[in-house]
C-alpha cells in the first residue's frame, strides 16, 4: 500500500482511472476444464488478471509422512510466472507465494469433504500468468471451479474478490495502480449461501463504518462471480437434450463380463 | 511413479501398429499432431506465446532488462533460457528447482536460438562494455502429452518473434521490434523397434528407445541437435531425421509467419 | 412406474437438491433441513432417494470389485498394483490362482503385467487388498486397453449388459470392463478400433439422450460399409 492520497484515482464524478465505479467489478471470465492431464482445471480473467489452476487428486500422498489416516489433505500451490509482473520475477517460491499458498489451501480445505479419501492429497496448482492485483483471489476463485471441475466432492463454490481503499473512498476489486497507490486493500473469499468466511486478509486503514461499507460490496460481488463459476461449469458439461428419456442404469449388476 | 510405468499391453499394442506402418492416433509416421499459436497473450511481457502441439501446451514470456554484458562478449546482448515443468502438467511432474530434464529442455532450445542467431544481439549493446539487453526467455510447460522440445522451441521462437524492445520505459528511445535474423525450427523423433516417429505424444516416449531433435534455419542448415535416452541410432536413422526435420521446418516456419 | 425421474439434469456443488420431503442419497449432503449435490455429477432419484451421479472423479474400491489393474512393484510376497484410483493394492501370494515361494513373485507377473482381479476388501482408512483366486481372474496379455472415466463404466455396460454386449456382437471382440474404468479388449485390430470408438462415444457422450441408439447406429454404418 503506497498511501500516496495525492495520487488522484477517482474523479469528482465517482469514476475511477479504468472508467469503473467504486462498485463495479472489473470484467471476469471463466472457463472450467481447459487442460488435459490434469484431474480438473479452470481459467480465470479478472480484469487484467489472468489465471490457471489445476487439480490432482485425491491421490496418494507425498511427502508420506504428511498423510491423514482420518481425511484428505488439501495442498494449494499459488505461484506467479516469471513474466506475469512487470519486473521479471525470478522462477521459484517467495515468502508471499508461500503465505497465499497456505491462505488458499486451508480456505478450500473448509469446503472439500475430505473425510472422504483417508490417507490421499488434493493438490491445487495456481499459476498467475498475468498480474494486475487480486492475484490471490483470482487464483482462489479458479481454484474452486478446478476442484468441482476434478469431481472432488465439496459444499459449495467459494468465490473471491478483493475489495480497498482508494482516495478516501472504498472501491470494489482494486486494479494494479489502486493496489500501489490506494490506502487498504481486504481480500476476501466466501460461501455467499452461508456467510461463511474462509479467507481473510486486510492491510492499510480502514474505520469500523469503512470496513463495514467494504464487507458490503464484497459480499454483493461474491454473489455475482459465485453465479459466473457455476456458469463455467455449467457450460462445460452442457447436456445435450434431444427430449428423449434413457433408461437408467446407475444399479446394473457390477459383474458383466464373459467367461473366456 | 505409478503412472510412468507402461503396461506391456499398452507397449505390445503400440509397436504392433508401428510394424503395419501405423499410429495409435491414426498418424502417419511424419505427420506432426495439430500445432496452434497465439502471442501476445501476456501483456507484462515483451513478447509472449502460448503454444500447443497435440495436447501439449506451453506458455512462454520474454523479458527485457538492461544490465550488463559478459566480460567475454561486451558488445553483445545476453539471452538466458529456463524452461520449468510445473506440477499441474502432469502427475509426474514435481514442484522443486530445475531438474535434469528441464535443465537439457531449456538448453536444447536456447543453442537452436543461440547457434541460428536469431536474435541479432550485436543490435542489443546500448553502451559497449557496460549496458546491453539481456534477454530472458522463460518457458513453462502447462499440460504434458510428449514432445517438449518442439514445443517449447516453437513457443520461444513465436514469443522471440513477436517482441518488443521496450527502449521507452528505459529511457532509451523509442520502442522497436526485436531484431530477428532467421527462424529456427525444431523437429524431434523417437525410435521404436526399427520405426521413426515424428513428434511423438507421451506414450510413444515412454516406449522409445531413442530420441532425436534437430533445428534448422531459414537456409535449411543445421543449428542444433541433441540425441536422448539410451538407445542407439543408426547413421542412416540420423540422416532420416535430419531431412526430415528439414523438410517439415518449411512447414512449421509457415506457421510461425 | 415408481417415482424414477430419469431426465439428466446436472448440479454442481452447492445445488439444492430438494427442500425435505426426499431422502439424501449418494453423492448428497444436509444442511439446515435442505439436501444440497456435494458434487458436479447428473440428479438422479431412486425410490424417495435424490442421488448425485458424479461424472468425474476418481474411482474408489469397493468390495468386490472387478477391477483391471497394472503391476507396479514387486516385493518377495506380493505385488503393487495401480488399480487407477488414489489407493494403490498390494495383491499378495496367497491370493494368487499359483503356487508362489518366498521370493519367487517375479517369475509370475512382472512390472507392467496388467492383470483382472477383485477388490477383496477395503477397510475405514480405504486399504485395499486385491485378489486373483477367483474363476476367471487372470493375467491380461495382448489386445489393448482403453481408459474411461470410472462414472462412466455403467454406460458402457447398458442395462442388463445391453450396451456391451451390442459391441461385442459386432465388432467380434473380447472385452473385459473394469468398475475402475479400465476395458480390456482382444480382436482384429480394425474390429478393436471400431470397438474403441463405440466406447469413446458413450465415454465422451454419457450425459446426452439417445445414447444406445447413437452407438447402435454408429455400429451398423460401420459394420454395414465392410460387408
Amino acid at each position: 500500500m503506497g498511501g500516496n492520497s495525492d495520487m488522484k484515482l477517482i474523479d469528482e464524478n465517482g469514476i475511477r482511472i479504468d472508467g469503473r465505479k467504486v462498485d463495479e467489478l472489473r470484467p471476469i471470465k471463466i472457463e472450467a476444464g481447459v487442460l488435459k492431464s490434469a484431474d480438473g482445471s479452470a481459467y480465470v480473467e479478472i480484469g487484467k488478471n489472468k489465471v490457471l489452476a489445476a487439480v490432482y487428486g485425491p491421490r496418494e500422498c507425498h511427502p508420506r509422512h504428511m498423510q491423514n489416516p482420518a481425511k484428505a489433505i488439501v495442498q494449494c500451490k499459488y505461484n506467479m510466472i516469471s513474466f506475469s509482473v512487470s519486473d521479471r520475477k525470478r522462477p521459484g517460491p517467495d515468502r508471499r507465494s508461500v503465505e497465499i499458498s497456505k491462505l488458499i489451501s486451508e480456505a478450500m480445505e473448509h469446503v472439500v469433504f475430505t473425510e472422504n479419501y483417508p490417507r490421499t492429497s488434493i493438490d491445487v496448482y495456481i499459476e498467475v500468468l498475468q498480474a494486475n492485483a487480486g492475484t490471490r483471489c483470482a487464483g482462489l476463485t479458479a481454484a474452486a471451479v478446478a476442484l468441482a471441475d476434478a469431481g472432488i466432492p465439496m459444499r459449495d463454490m467459494v468465490p473471491a474478490v478483493a475489495v480497498g481503499k482508494v482516495n478516501d473512498q472504498v472501491v470494489l476489486d482494486l486494479n494494479k495502480e489502486e493496489d500501489n497507490f490506494g490506502q487498504a486493500d481486504l481480500p476476501i473469499a466466501m460461501i455467499p449461501r452461508t456467510g461463511e468466511i474462509l479467507l481473510l486478509q486486510m492491510d492499510g486503514h480502514l474505520t469500523q463504518a469503512e470496513f463495514d461499507r467494504a464487507m458490503e460490496l464484497g459480499v454483493k460481488a461474491c454473489g455475482e462471480i459465485y453465479e459466473l463459476q457455476k456458469d463455467a461449469l455449467r457450460r462445460r458439461y452442457a447436456i445435450t437434450n434431444s427430449g428423449e428419456v434413457e433408461d437408467e442404469t446407475k444399479d446394473e449388476p457390477r459383474e458383466m463380463n464373459e467367461e473366456a | 511413479m505409478a503412472r510412468s510405468i507402461v503396461s506391456e499391453i499398452k507397449r505390445d499394442h503400440i509397436q504392433k501398429l508401428i510394424a503395419g506402418g501405423q499410429r495409435v492416433d491414426g498418424r502417419n509416421w511424419d505427420q506432426f499432431r495439430e500445432i496452434s499459436i497465439q502471442t501476445h497473450v501476456v501483456e507484462t511481457a515483451e513478447g509472449s506465446s502460448r503454444v500447443k502441439i497435440g495436447n501439449t501446451e506451453v506458455i512462454v514470456g520474454v523479458k527485457m532488462t538492461v544490465g550488463e554484458p559478459f566480460s567475454d562478449t561486451p558488445n553483445r546482448g545476453v539471452l538466458s533460457t529456463n524452461a520449468e515443468l510445473i506440477p499441474m502438467a502432469s502427475p509426474n511432474f514435481e514442484s522443486g528447482p530445475p531438474d535434469e530434464n528441464s535443465i537439457e529442455l531449456a538448453r536444447v532450445v536456447d543453442r537452436g536460438i543461440r547457434e541460428s542467431h536469431m536474435i541479432d544481439l550485436d543490435k542489443l549493446c546500448i553502451e559497449p562494455g557496460k549496458k546491453v539487453w539481456i534477454n530472458f526467455v522463460d518457458i513453462y510447460v502447462l499440460d504434458f502429452d510428449g514432445n517438449l522440445f518442439d514445443a517449447c522451441s516453437l513457443g520461444a521462437v513465436a514469443a522471440i518473434k513477436s517482441a518488443i524492445v521496450p527502449a521507452a520505459a528505459n529511457g532509451l528511445g523509442e520502442d522497436y521490434p526485436m531484431p530477428i535474423n532467421c527462424t529456427p525450427v525444431s523437429v524431434t523423433a523417437v525410435k521404436i523397434e526399427n520405426s521413426i516417429l515424428i513428434d511423438p505424444t507421451l506414450d510413444e516416449e515412454k516406449v522409445a528407445a531413442a530420441r532425436l531433435t534437430v533445428t534448422t534455419d531459414d537456409n535449411g542448415d543445421l543449428r542444433a541437435m541433441q540425441k536422448g535416452l539410451s538407445g542407439a541410432l543408426t547413421l542412416e536413422e540420423v540422416k532420416n531425421v535430419i531431412e526430415t526435420s528439414r523438410r517439415l521446418g518449411v512447414e512449421i516456419r509457415k506457421l510461425i509467419g | 412406474m415408481n417415482n424414477e425421474n430419469n431426465t439428466r439434469e446436472l448440479v454442481l456443488p452447492g445445488d439444492v437438491l430438494d427442500d425435505g420431503t426426499m431422502k439424501p442419497g449418494a453423492g448428497t449432503y444436509v444442511h439446515d433441513g435442505k439436501i444440497f449435490a456435494a458434487m458436479l455429477g447428473i440428479k438422479s432419484v431412486k425410490s424417495n432417494f435424490v442421488n448425485v451421479v458424479p461424472l468425474g472423479g476418481r474411482y474408489i474400491p469397493a468390495p468386490g470389485d472387478l477391477i483391471i489393474g497394472k503391476v507396479i512393484d514387486i516385493g518377495p510376497s506380493n505385488w503393487l498394483v495401480d488399480i487407477y484410483s488414489p489407493y494403490p493394492a498390494p495383491l499378495h501370494v496367497n491370493e494368487v490362482p499359483w503356487r508362489v515361494e518366498f521370493g519367487d513373485t517375479s517369475r509370475y507377473l512382472g512390472v507392467g503385467d496388467t492383470l483382472l482381479a477383485k477388490v477383496l476388501s477395503v477397510d475405514e482408512t480405504k486399504r485395499v487388498q486385491v485378489t486373483m483366486k477367483e474363476q476367471g481372474l487372470r493375467k491380461l496379455q495382448g489386445g489393448q486397453i482403453v481408459e474411461i472415466a470410472h462414472s462412466k463404466v455403467p454406460r458402457v455396460i447398458g442395462k442388463n449388459g445391453s450396451m456391451i454386449q451390442m459391441i461385442k456382437t459386432y465388432t467380434n471382440c473380447r472385452i473385459f470392463i473394469g468398475q475402475n474404468g479400465r476395458i480390456w479388449m482382444d480382436g482384429n485390430m480394425e474390429d478393436m478400433v471400431h470397438a474403441m470408438q463405440a466406447i469413446k462415444m458413450i465415454d465422451e457422450g454419457a450425459q446426452t439422450l439417445k445414447l444406445t441408439e447413437r452407438v447402435k447406429e454408429f455400429l451398423e454404418s460401420v459394420y454395414r460399409k465392410e460387408e
